[in-house]
């Protein structure tokens, strides 16, 4: 039995300790929001934050995250930058199909919390490591620099 | 109002099964005569039926169960005022679940904030062709859609009308409710909806359409997406993340090999490992692959990691089969031996050998584009469940329909006891018009007795076992005056046809392959000579987003480039130069019998829309500016589902020959638009997808086996070398005449542009996709 903390809910599994944070979320909690892209840490798709780190829960065995706390695209809503992406996602018209798009505001959501104020370059840097099939790359920076903007945080 | 959705079977005497059998077999060409000029009123005149028999069936009309504009079967509207409207077609990020219903709202007056939208289930007799592909969508349900909105809200106006006891006349549909204009009474949509449903459905003639001028949502592109709050907080429904009770989770160890299959396997190790419950051998399908399963051995599990630690652990011996020496090295050799010598002749306009023989200069070229892989985000996923007779299926499915005729077939059940439930699509881009996954979720519910199984493809099952874009050489050669102007013109294209997958002996590129972009080419050269010599398949080739109108517009906008440096001449005004004036031609004097299934009366090939596109990139990208050292702007043009797009991009290539594209340019005239931020994305989406196809895309073969297995070895475009900045930039249209695709005709015209501009900036020209690192120093 594994004990974990998910959105601020304390949890316990039952799964074999290598099993990645990816599938359990997914498969044993019900928690689809955090996609699978690759498996192999290539794509981001599967891009969540466990104590406020930026981790590809596909190769995250579930064993390392054991007593930690882990925040999915399902409850990032309750802090102030992932509602300011959130809002920002919407009022630029991000989404095309959508699927990677909460790996995508994951990765920004852990850029913003460490760097408030991006310059183009760190957003680059940090965004890379998630791939946006559809193309919406030119929608996700101007979303994140919105986002920025709303916090305050203007460059 | 009511509209039933997700149904499994039509309730008794529903009026609207009938008709839209019937309808389909209106010419919708004379049909669509009746409101050519965006009048009020609708004019139809029915072909009688012979004549309708004769006449070639053309858009919406040719395509299986044509179109349905029964409101009954779209619109149902609760006593709490809210409206719901389905939509029919696939939501795969070109924004449909948002543009559809909006089309229909804005005839009936809906107020947005108060609409729903519901995702029809696989139903054609019900709602009409639903084959999410060839950037048919809009073109093909625009008047239909906005006939469904308009008669709903005549029933609205006529409720209110009887409500009160006043003529219909004087009553008027506005904003979500119906006022009576003399006394200004008004009711809301909710009080009027249970007497509306009971009220006929208008006939079609006399439905008032809005002057466009009045439209509130259509073209003005204000509204958010439907679904953009559901993805932005995780709860977006894919085909992956369906979840059912007692659900098994399987993936599938597929022969690596096209028309392999299992010699043995052994699965003891297998069914040791934690979780894993089953392994089921699926039947292997011999080429030609249709739409089925290749088979394999699949393991269910409790969940998916333990499906794929079982299958791992499984034991199987492939019999690879007469595909196994398949080397794609070796096969771009065979493609340009064929390329070398006259093939299939498809079209001969003059006489390429003499006027070639007389020309001032012949110059000639060769371009090369390998196989390729959608790689849908998410990739290929379906869930099966059997129960009392009854077969649901929920999924990623371009063609939910064909999903349903498929997994039917093989259960060896009526269509009618099959219900599929289309989720969103996490990408499409023509992988998923093929329903494979869904009938490999069947096979395996019904070996578990019809408990729930979802079936997960992995990135590496989605590049080794996909539909793959085709190989192909193209062959060009050119004989011009003595300004540099071409005079003859020859194109060999060669390549392996999407047929090949549906027919094993095909060799040839069918016309749906020809009239994209190699015959329908609308020069003002007087000889023009087309061949397509004969190509063999290995591997299923299937439709990837724009189809073989990729290696094509390569091909011949880079050719154009090519004579433009040859002559000296500034390649934006050479292009325009071989386009020749502004002129109408039809597409059967090119030889294209096909015209993406559009009338060629109504949709011919207009040189002036493409000069215009060609004339305003440039103008808006600053064509002719000065740019510093290693910069250069590259142009290109090309025509496809009936749109017409043009690109300018700029480069930059650094000493040690490492490409960026600080900006990119598209004009795209597709005709009058629904939604015109959804088209901006399309084309963003394009530009980055043909700047991938260009730099990175490759999908090899050796040993009959794809040599990628994901993200590391099939590279696909990441933020930082996309573009920077994309503008698009949108030729205004007429909502009277006829629309074009938007999905799709944004890809060809990158590459080309790309190949254009790197030539531009550094003076080497690109014959090979992808760049990779043929700039390297």
């Amino acid at each position: 039995m594994i004990r974990l903390e998910i959105n601020g809910r304390r949890q316990e599994v039952d799964v074999p300790g290598e099993t990645p944070l990816l599938w359990t979320l997914r498969d044993e909690m019900g928690l689809t929001g955090t996609k699978f892209g690759c498996g192999m840490a290539l794509c981001g798709a599967c891009t969540v934050h466990v104590d406020g780190q930026a981790v590809r829960s596909c190769l995250t065995p579930i064993s390392a995250v054991a007593n930690k706390k882990v925040v999915t695209i399902e409850g990032l809503g309750t802090d102030s930058i992932g509602k300011a992406l959130q809002a920002a996602w919407i009022d630029v018209g991000v989404p095309q199909c959508g699927y990677c798009q909460a790996g995508q505001i994951m990765s920004a959501a852990a850029l913003l919390k460490r760097t408030p104020k991006p310059t183009d370059a760190q957003i680059d840097e940090a965004m890379s490591g998630n791939i946006c099939r559809c193309g919406t790359y030119t929608r996700i920076r101007a979303a994140v620099k919105q986002a920025v903007a709303k916090q305050g945080g203007t460059r | 109002m009511n509209a039933p959705v997700d149904r499994m079977t039509h309730p008794d005497g529903d009026a609207s099964l009938a008709r839209p059998l019937i309808l389909a077999n209106v010419s919708r060409r004379r049909f669509l005569q009746g409101i050519s000029l965006g009048g009020l009123v609708l004019a139809v005149g029915y072909p009688s039926a012979a004549r309708a028999q004769e006449a070639k069936k053309y858009g919406a009309d040719g395509m299986p169960n044509g179109w349905v504009d029964n409101p009954l079967a779209f619109v149902s509207i609760a006593e709490d005022g809210s409206v719901t409207i389905v939509c029919h077609r696939s939501e795969m990020g070109q924004g449909v679940r948002t543009g559809m219903p909006m089309i229909v709202a804005d005839e009936l007056e809906a107020d947005w904030k108060r609409v729903r939208v519901a995702q029809a289930s696989g139903d054609e007799k019900r709602f009409g062709n639903q084959d999410t592909d060839g950037s048919r969508s809009t073109r093909h349900f625009f008047e239909p859609m906005r006939r469904c909105g308009a008669a709903a809200r005549a029933m609205l106006e006529a409720a209110a009308a009887e409500r009160w006891k006043v003529p219909v006349r004087e009553v008027q549909a506005k904003n979500h409710e119906v006022v009576h204009r003399p006394t200004g009474r008004r009711l809301g949509y909710g009080s009027l909806a249970k007497a509306a449903a009971s009220q006929p459905v208008p006939a079609r003639e006399t439905l008032r359409l809005k002057d466009p001028k009045q439209f509130r949502y259509i073209g003005k592109g204000q509204l958010k997406l439907v679904d953009g709050r559901d993805i932005v907080t995780g709860k977006a429904q894919y085909g992956i993340d369906t979840r059912l009770d007692g659900m098994l989770y399987a993936v599938v160890a597929r022969p690596p090999v096209y028309g392999g299959k299992v010699a043995s396997f052994d699965a003891a190790e297998a069914l040791k490992v934690p979780g894993v419950q089953k392994v089921v051998q699926i039947e292997d399908s011999p080429p030609p692959a249709h739409f089925n399963p290749v088979g394999g051995v699949a393991v269910l599990a409790r969940n998916t990691w333990a499906a794929m630690q079982g299958r791992r652990a499984l034991k199987i011996t492939w019999d690879d089969g007469p595909n196994a020496s398949y080397d794609s090295a070796a096969f771009k050799a065979t493609l340009e031996e064929s390329a070398h010598k006259p093939g299939k002749v498809v079209r001969n306009d003059g006489d390429f050998a003499a006027a070639a023989a007389g020309a001032a200069r012949r110059l000639e070229a060769e371009y090369y584009i390998p196989h390729l892989a959608h790689a849908t985000m998410e990739p290929p996923a379906a869930t099966v469940r059997i129960a009392n007779g009854k077969c649901e299926v929920w999924g990623c499915f371009q063609s939910p329909q064909a999903a349903r005729d498929l997994v039917a077939k093989r259960l060896g059940m009526s269509a009618d006891d099959v219900t599929v439930h289309v989720t969103l699509l996490g990408g499409g881009f023509g992988r998923k018009s093929k329903p494979d996954y869904a009938i490999e979720a069947a096979v395996l519910s019904k070996a578990v007795d019809g408990k729930p199984v979802k079936v997960t493809w992995t990135r590496e099952d989605d590049l080794h076992n996909s539909y793959y874009h085709t190989v192909s050489v193209e062959h060009l050669e050119a004989g011009v005056d003595r300004q540099g102007k071409p005079v003859a013109w020859l194109h060999r294209s060669v390549a392996p046809t999407i047929v090949s997958t549906f027919n094993a002996a095909a060799k040839n590129e069918a016309p749906f392959e020809l009239g994209m972009g190699v015959i329908n080419v609308p020069f003002a050269i007087p000889n023009v000579r087309i061949e397509n010599p004969e190509a063999a398949a290995h591997t299923r080739i299937g439709w990837f987003r724009s189809v073989s109108n990729i290696p094509h517009a390569f091909a011949v906008q880079s050719f154009v480039a090519e004579l433009a440096a040859a002559a000296g001449r500034d390649p934006k005004d050479f292009l325009l130069e071989v386009i020749g004036p502004a002129r109408q031609v039809s597409p059967e004097m090119l030889g294209d019998t096909w015209n993406h299934g559009e009338s060629p009366e109504r949709y011919p090939v207009d040189t002036g829309r493409l000069r215009r596109v060609v004339e305003t990139v440039a103008r808006e990208a600053g064509w002719g500016k000065k740019l510093s050292k290693g910069r250069g702007l590259g142009i290109a043009a090309h025509y496809s589902f009936v749109s017409y797009i043009a690109a300018v991009v700029e480069v930059a290539v650094d000493d040690k020959g490492v490409v960026t594209i600080p900006r990119v340019d598209m004009a795209v005239d597709c005709g009058a638009t629904v939604n015109p931020d959804r088209v901006r994305s399309q084309m963003e989406g394009a530009c980055v997808m043909g700047v991938g196809i260009a730099t990175l895309g490759e999908i090899s073969f050796k040993g009959g086996r794809v040599q990628q297995d994901n993200f590391n070895s099939y590279e696909v475009t990441r933020m930082t070398e996309a573009p920077r900045v994309i503008r698009v930039h949108i030729i205004p249209g007429d909502y009277s005449k006829p629309m074009g695709g938007v999905g799709e005709p944004g890809v060809p015209p990158i590459p080309p542009a790309l190949c254009n501009a790197i030539f531009a900036a550094t003076g080497k020209r690109i014959h090979r996709l992808p760049i990779r690192d043929q700039l390297k120093v």
